[in-house]
């Protein structure tokens, strides 16, 4: 019994060996994204499609966008997918990434309880929904995380000249998850990615009350960590992963990817949206 | 990474009195106080009731208590969660998300701790105090209170654990508090939020503050304790 055990495990071992060895010559690949595509379970759909393609490995940590192209500033991670336009430029022209990409949008939407104290259901621009909501005193849940979301919820706040805070704007600096939970609780306005409200629509039994606007669009950018900054960064596993998240096939599985029926993302590469 | 100067940064941001800061400090310090000074009363008389009066099943509530000591703090974050929020049976109260919800969380994770410190201190007490107390002409609870009174050392060491283990709690906190800025966020929320956000000065003042406030409640009970720590 035992020396067959041994003898299994030794084969295991042998098997293991002869996998990485023809597993070609890509190093494991590091990515620092954000908690929407991880959430929405994008990742787990175009993952498996890229590792059988170039017959390497890729982890991911989702974080807010803040902490992603933190990560990637300090050369923890080889590549960032993000979405927050302003900093990824930023962080190019800064020096700390390279081959900046548009890969796919989503949008984001404005979700209220359904009694919408406000009256903001059936607007379409974000920046007069903002307005009415601080007007009416209605409480507005915030991230407050330095994510994508939450950078792109301030840019709105800072458009209309108004300073968010007082006791009617709560930051709670967690992920989109817990902020919708929170605003559920409290039956009061949030600002969202459609896929994580898609998940969380039952539990927290908010409605969509504001979307289809330009402005609410939320455009992804892919960027390899600078290789001259971290020369030991794995930068050629960074740009298999950017060409092939920009090929016609990488494209096409975004565009496929459907959740509770519905397709979240849109593959724009060479052709974005604004 | 350079440590150097979020540490700098730390310090610049304590003693500039940045109010943001303080305020999460402020915080902490008033959920956790209030919190022990609410529960401490009733789980020093559960104490001692678990170690003095003999009734069927006592073994097994004293190692039930004793169990609840290693008890995840989350579970209880998610109990009180289920209880509070909008669906559960206290919803009505809307105290989820709001520095009460900490506060019932705190009371019962320091609960344990201070029933269970109780029960060995009073145990350890020399029963001839409570036995003559009686002869003198106390009534049950005059010569309790002797008793107490004489273990006054162990109980106060029950009070600062329970107010340790309560100050430099997290998951709890951030379950029911939400880490809401200016509201709930407290001291170990506002630490495990801005090293999420790869901002560390906050996170490292803030650590700074609560080894300051550990450090400082010991040297207290010390002080108290005087000679009779040293027995």
């Amino acid at each position: 019994m035992k020396s067959r055990l041994v003898v299994r495990l030794a084969a295991m071992a042998l098997a293991l060996c002869a996998a990485s060895a023809f597993a070609g010559n890509i190093k494991d690949i590091r990515m620092a994204t954000t908690t929407s595509t991880d959430n929405s379970g994008l990742l787990q759909y175009l993952l498996p499609k890229f590792e059988a393609d170039c017959k390497c490995k890729i982890h991911y940590t989702a974080v807010g966008t803040g902490a992603a192209l933190k990560l990637g500033q300090n050369g923890d991670v080889d590549v960032v997918l993000v979405h927050a336009r302003p900093a990824e430029n930023k962080f190019v022209a800064a020096g700390y990434g390279v081959n900046r990409r548009d890969v796919m949008y989503n949008d984001f939407v404005i979700v209220g309880p359904a009694s919408d104290p406000a009256g903001v259901k059936g607007t379409h621009d974000p920046l007069k929904a903002l307005k009415k909501i601080h007007a009416s005193g209605a409480t507005f849940v915030s991230r407050g995380d330095d994510s994508g979301t939450n950078k792109k919820e301030l840019a709105y706040w800072k458009s209309i000249g108004i300073k968010p805070g007082g006791p009617h704007y709560l930051a709670v600096g967690q992920g989109m998850g817990a902020t919708l939970t929170v605003a559920g609780e409290k039956g009061a306005y949030t600002l969202s990615d459609r896929a994580t409200y898609t998940t969380y629509a039952a539990k927290t039994g908010l409605h969509i009350l504001v979307q289809g606007s330009k402005k609410l669009l939320n455009p992804y950018g892919v960027i390899a960590v600078n290789p001259k900054r971290y020369p030991n960064i794995n930068y050629k596993g960074a740009m298999t992963f950017i060409k092939w998240m920009t090929s016609p096939r990488g494209q096409k599985a975004i565009g496929d990817y459907r959740f509770k029926g519905a397709q979240l993302f849109h593959p724009d590469y060479g052709h974005p949206p604004q | 990474m350079d440590l150097l100067e979020p540490t700098r940064q730390a310090f610049a941001l304590l003693f500039s009195g940045d109010p943001e800061l303080w305020q999460i400090i402020w915080l902490s310090l008033w959920v956790s106080v209030a919190a022990i000074a609410l529960i401490a009363a009733p789980s020093i008389a559960l104490g001692f009731l678990l170690a003095k009066k003999r009734f069927p099943g006592q073994r097994a509530a004293v190692v039930l208590v004793q169990a609840l000591l290693s008890f995840p703090t989350v579970v209880i974050g998610l109990a009180i969660y289920l209880l509070l929020s909008r669906r559960g049976p206290f919803g009505s109260f809307e105290l989820l998300f709001t520095p009460w919800a900490i506060m019932i969380g705190y009371m019962m994770i320091a609960l344990p701790i201070l029933v269970v410190f109780t029960i060995s201190a009073v145990q350890g007490a020399d029963p001839r105090v409570y036995e003559t107390a009686r002869c003198l002409g106390a009534d049950r609870l005059a010569a309790s209170l002797t008793t107490l009174w004489e273990v006054r050392f162990g109980i106060l060491a029950a009070v600062v654990n329970g107010f340790g283990r309560a100050i430099s709690e997290v998951g709890c906190a951030i379950m029911v508090g939400g880490n809401i800025a200016g509201l709930t966020r407290n001291i170990p929320t506002a630490i495990a939020l801005e090293t999420t956000k790869g901002d560390f000065a906050q996170g490292i003042a803030l650590g700074f503050v609560l080894m300051l406030v550990a450090l400082g409640v010991n040297v207290l009970l010390a002080l108290l304790q005087g000679e009779g720590g040293l027995r």
